[in-house]
């Protein structure tokens, strides 16, 4: 809080300011063909400032805390925003309001050192008992500082464990996924032995038939459809520019479709408010299939009339308020009891390279990976070459389309980023596969 | 800088480190957008620091600190880590051998990005959205600049000293207009916008403001233009597009950390393989790809790479067969192949990896027009608008902004939401004409993600149009 009130010292009564500083080490241990290749950690601070003359305003980050360098940080960023129009949409400061820190903290995970990181690896690469292993250990540990001229401040600690990879035989690959805020967690063991037998059952895969089939996606699937849901769904930004499939109030899914975000639930991963120091709670996407919100910063908020929900971040401005402590809601089913109920469909480990066709539709392209399986008669059956799909997740998650939720809610890893997604095992009517990934 | 460099490496080294490099870079990027006439976003951001790297073993240890004063820590504590590594370890780490460099390398400019007034720059954004709006139906215009600008010390345990001071700038604009189940959009210069080394005569050449209309009423049209159906036909892409194709399916294909599974979990693999360099038939006689670091005023060109390797042309792709790849010291000397010179970070808080330079295609004797005249039944199809490829690079599907049905040489009505898929090599090998002359540009990709944790490149990619003969287009779910 220091660094974070010496900025706004300098900045005095020249403009509205806000500034968040945040603190930590991030180390991440990266392992193929069995070996640790790549470690890597650093530390420091990132400074990140806001100033307002009267709603012109810029932003400026910086690593330098030396305080000539901030001193010229601060007048450089109140010259830059002389020289703007006047945003008129400028929402000005959050007022001063109470920030509980949720304690998603664990101080061995925050200190953790590079022999720590390396032990679950080592775990990982000997579950595959000879198999090629390669992915990644992830330790951060992070304070994080907002103050602003109105007087409002807030801080939060946090730390995040993350494991995430593959085994390999030499014809197929099998993942395996886990996240918490204690490394002590993670069990390296078990995540690498699932990943192992993905890859072992994998083995020798066939073409299936491009077309529509029934699946079974497991949790890392699940969390590639949220992340699109969230980023340009459930989005005030492109809600307000109409570039957004929701709309507010309607019956968009099927009734067994929960989805929210809320970073005070006890298995959530972060801190408690954004980058403007709006304070998060929990924010409902969807209730019973029913559309009822999107994230919103101060600025969204305003445009449409509500309150924001605490989802502003550096590049809001862009790409609008984005949820990442995001919830999908489980079932009662044990993952056996979803793939006995089907007659004949696909079972889908991870998708990869996944891509928005148009986001009013939520027309996604991209392919499986890494245990791809046919279901036939209520048992896995055989593996699959990976399959390219071209599928509106809107569509795929629409009435009548969600045939069961599994009883293994958890953080998965999409391609884009590990930790902010708590999703179930998800079996659908339908999913559109257009091609081989081998032709 | 050299001496916080110089000590970050002793440090390293008197931690046990068989090797060590270190980094200090200190840079300054100045991001605009601009939405709808008004500025959306105005953002500068200053980093400093040393990142220094330790070879322990099998194992690179990395340690990065924005304290400048810690660097001989931050050089003890990546020789710590990495030797943590022996715990899971493998083969030590063999490194080739390059020229020991002290030199300094200075991209060429005329205009220095950060000596233009802001207001210049905020005036030509709110002048091209403002033509795009002028135009009915276009709902969202938006126009972005970015410039880049970045010193960097290099120091290694070898003896090199390098400094380079690197300029890039880039931008551009897209109109969207909105229909009752649909958004269409048009970009210019290309997606994304285009970026280039050098100053703001970068800017100024691309002439922002002679295309905003043309672009906007693309845009509108598109809302009533008739979807691409799918079909089996001859395809004609744009050179921005080309690039792309290229980027994705050439060049993460030829990286050698790929190929050797250092990336594996996350990136993935190549369908190429070690010893089919030399004879694996990638595409038609027109394939001519080069990866040359060296090409004046392409987005990936530098004099060193950052490990000092001195930065070369290599040969990729000869008439169709594939002969080379993008590589650093230690992935070269597994491979038996010299250094490449194309390890690069992104900014002093990572570790450096093997990245794109300029990995382009060489240019044909043909024309756009050409090509369209010499096209009985086709499509031309302009502008990224989507890229998926699977994990060895080789099944790819893209969309792009907006298509033109092609009909006995000529180009008919506007198609939109086109998409096209293949596999690479079959695709590569249906090239059957190729554009060259002032249709070849070094196209820039600015947002090139790879490595854990993540890192964005700059890569370039020079093309011109180019026909694909028998492509399936119009694929939509």
């Amino acid at each position: 809080m220091q660094l974070a009130e010496a900025v706004l010292g300098l900045v005095g009564r020249r403009a509205e300011a806000e500034v968040v500083v945040s603190s930590g080490t991030l180390s991440l241990t990266r392992f193929a063909n069995s070996f640790i290749h790549q470690n890597v950690a650093e530390e420091g601070d990132a400074i990140g400032l806001r100033v307002s003359l009267d709603g012109r305003v810029a932003t400026a980050k910086t690593t330098a805390t030396e305080p000539n360098a901030l001193a010229a940080f601060v007048d450089h960023a109140l010259a830059t925003a002389a020289m703007q129009p006047v945003d008129e949409d400028w929402p000005g400061l959050v007022e001063p309001t109470s920030t509980e820190d949720p304690g998603h903290v664990d101080e061995a995970t925050f200190d953790a050192s590079p022999t720590d990181r390396a032990a679950v690896v080592k775990d990982f690469v000997d579950a595959g008992d000879g198999l090629l292993a390669a992915g990644f250990c992830q330790t951060e540990g992070h304070s994080v500082s907002f103050a602003n001229t109105a007087g409002h401040t807030a801080r939060g600690r946090y730390s995040t464990a993350i494991l995430d990879g593959i085994h390999q035989t030499g014809t197929s690959a099998g993942t395996g996924h886990a996240a918490s805020v204690a490394l002590g967690d993670l069990d390296g063991s078990a995540v690498g032995a699932l990943a192992a037998q993905r890859a072992v059952e994998s083995a020798t895969p066939f073409d299936a038939k491009p077309g529509e089939y029934e699946v079974v996606l497991a949790p890392e699937a699940v969390g590639t459809i949220a992340v699109f849901l969230a980023f340009y769904g459930f989005n005030g930004k492109a809600l307000e520019e109409k570039q957004s499939f929701v709309k507010l109030g309607e019956q968009q899914f099927d009734e067994r479709f929960q989805m929210w975000d809320d970073v005070t639930d006890a298995r959530a991963m972060g801190i408690a408010f954004d980058t403007e120091g709006t304070p998060k709670g929990r924010t409902d996407f969807v209730v019973d299939g029913v559309t009822r919100g999107v994230a919103h910063s101060r600025k969204t908020a305003k445009r449409l009339g509500v309150a924001s929900t605490g989802h502003h971040h550096p590049g809001a401005e862009g790409w609008g308020p984005i949820a990442t402590n995001v919830f999908v809601g489980g079932g009662a089913s044990p993952v056996g009891d979803l793939i006995a109920g089907v007659e004949r469909g696909i079972y889908v480990s991870t998708f990869n390279y996944c891509r928005i066709l148009d986001p009013k539709t939520m027309v996604v392209t991209g392919l499986t990976r890494n245990g791809t399986f046919m279901i036939e008669n209520g048992r896995i059956t055989d593996a699959v070459t990976n399959l390219r799909f071209t599928q509106s997740f809107v569509d795929a998650l629409g009435e009548g389309r969600i045939l069961g939720l599994g009883d293994d809610a958890r953080f998965a890893d999409s391609e884009f980023a590990p930790g902010i997604m708590y999703v179930p095992t998800m079996r659908l009517a339908s999913w559109n596969f257009t091609g081989g990934a081998g032709g | 800088m050299f001496d916080y460099a110089t000590a970050a490496v002793e440090g390293a080294l008197a931690a046990g480190a068989a090797y060590a490099d270190a980094r200090v870079v200190v840079s300054k990027t100045e991001t605009i957008n601009v939405q709808n006439q008004a500025v959306q976003s105005l953002d500068r951001t200053e980093q400093a620091g040393v990142g220094v790297r330790a070879l322990f073993g099998s194992s690179w240890g990395f340690y990065a600190t924005a304290d400048l004063g810690s660097a001989q820590r931050a050089g003890e504590r990546a020789a710590e880590i990495a030797r943590a590594s022996a715990l899971v370890p493998g083969d030590p780490m063999q490194f080739a051998d390059v020229p020991i460099v002290e030199d300094d390398y200075e991209t060429p400019y005329q205009e220095d990005p950060f000596s233009i007034s802001l207001s210049e720059k905020v005036d030509l954004l709110i002048g091209v959205t403002r033509t795009m709006q002028e135009v009915e139906g276009i709902a969202i215009a938006t126009g972005n600049l970015t410039f880049y600008d970045t010193d960097k010390w290099f120091v290694s345990s070898q003896g090199h000293r390098i400094h380079q001071h690197l300029v890039e700038s880039g931008g551009g604009y897209d109109a969207t207009a909105l229909g009752e189940r649909e958004s269409q959009r048009r970009s210019y210069p290309q997606s994304f916008g285009q970026y280039e080394t050098g100053g703001y005569e970068v800017i100024r050449k691309w002439d922002f403001a002679g295309h905003a209309g043309r672009i906007a009423e693309e845009a509108a049209a598109l809302l009533t233009a008739d979807e691409m159906d799918e079909q089996e036909t001859d395809l004609i892409l744009e050179g921005s597009q080309l690039a792309l194709q290229i980027h994705e399916s050439v060049g993460h294909a030829i990286e050698l950390d790929r190929i050797l599974g250092w990336e594996a979990a996350f990136a993935g693999t190549s369908h190429l393989q070690l010893p089919k360099l030399g004879s694996f038939t990638f595409g038609s006689e027109l394939m001519n790809i080069t990866a040359d670091a060296t090409l004046p005023g392409a987005l990936g060109t530098f004099g060193y790479d950052d490990e000092g390797t001195k930065a070369q042309r290599v040969d990729i792709v000869d008439a169709g067969t594939w002969v080379g790849v993008l590589s650093g010291r230690d992935s070269a000397a597994i491979a038996e192949l010299p250094p490449g010179g194309m390890v690069r970070a992104d900014g002093y808080n990572r570790l450096p990896m093997v990245r794109m330079t300029n990995v382009g295609l060489l240019p044909g004797d043909s024309s756009l027009d050409e090509i369209v005249a010499e096209t009985k039944r086709g499509v031309y199809m302009a502008t990224n608008r989507s890229w998926s490829i699977d994990d060895k690079r080789l099944n790819f599907q893209f969309g792009t902004e907006i298509a033109w049905e092609v009909k006995d040489g000529k180009l008919g009505r506007m198609l939109k939401n086109p998409t096209y898929t293949g596999i690479g090599p079959a695709f590569w090998a249906s090239l059957d004409m190729l554009a060259g002359g002032d249709e070849w540009i070094h196209w820039g990709t600015p947002n090139c993600g790879k490595g854990q944790p993540m890192q964005v490149a700059h890569t370039g990619h020079s093309a011109a149009p180019g026909r694909f003969t028998n492509v399936r287009v119009g694929v939509r779910g």
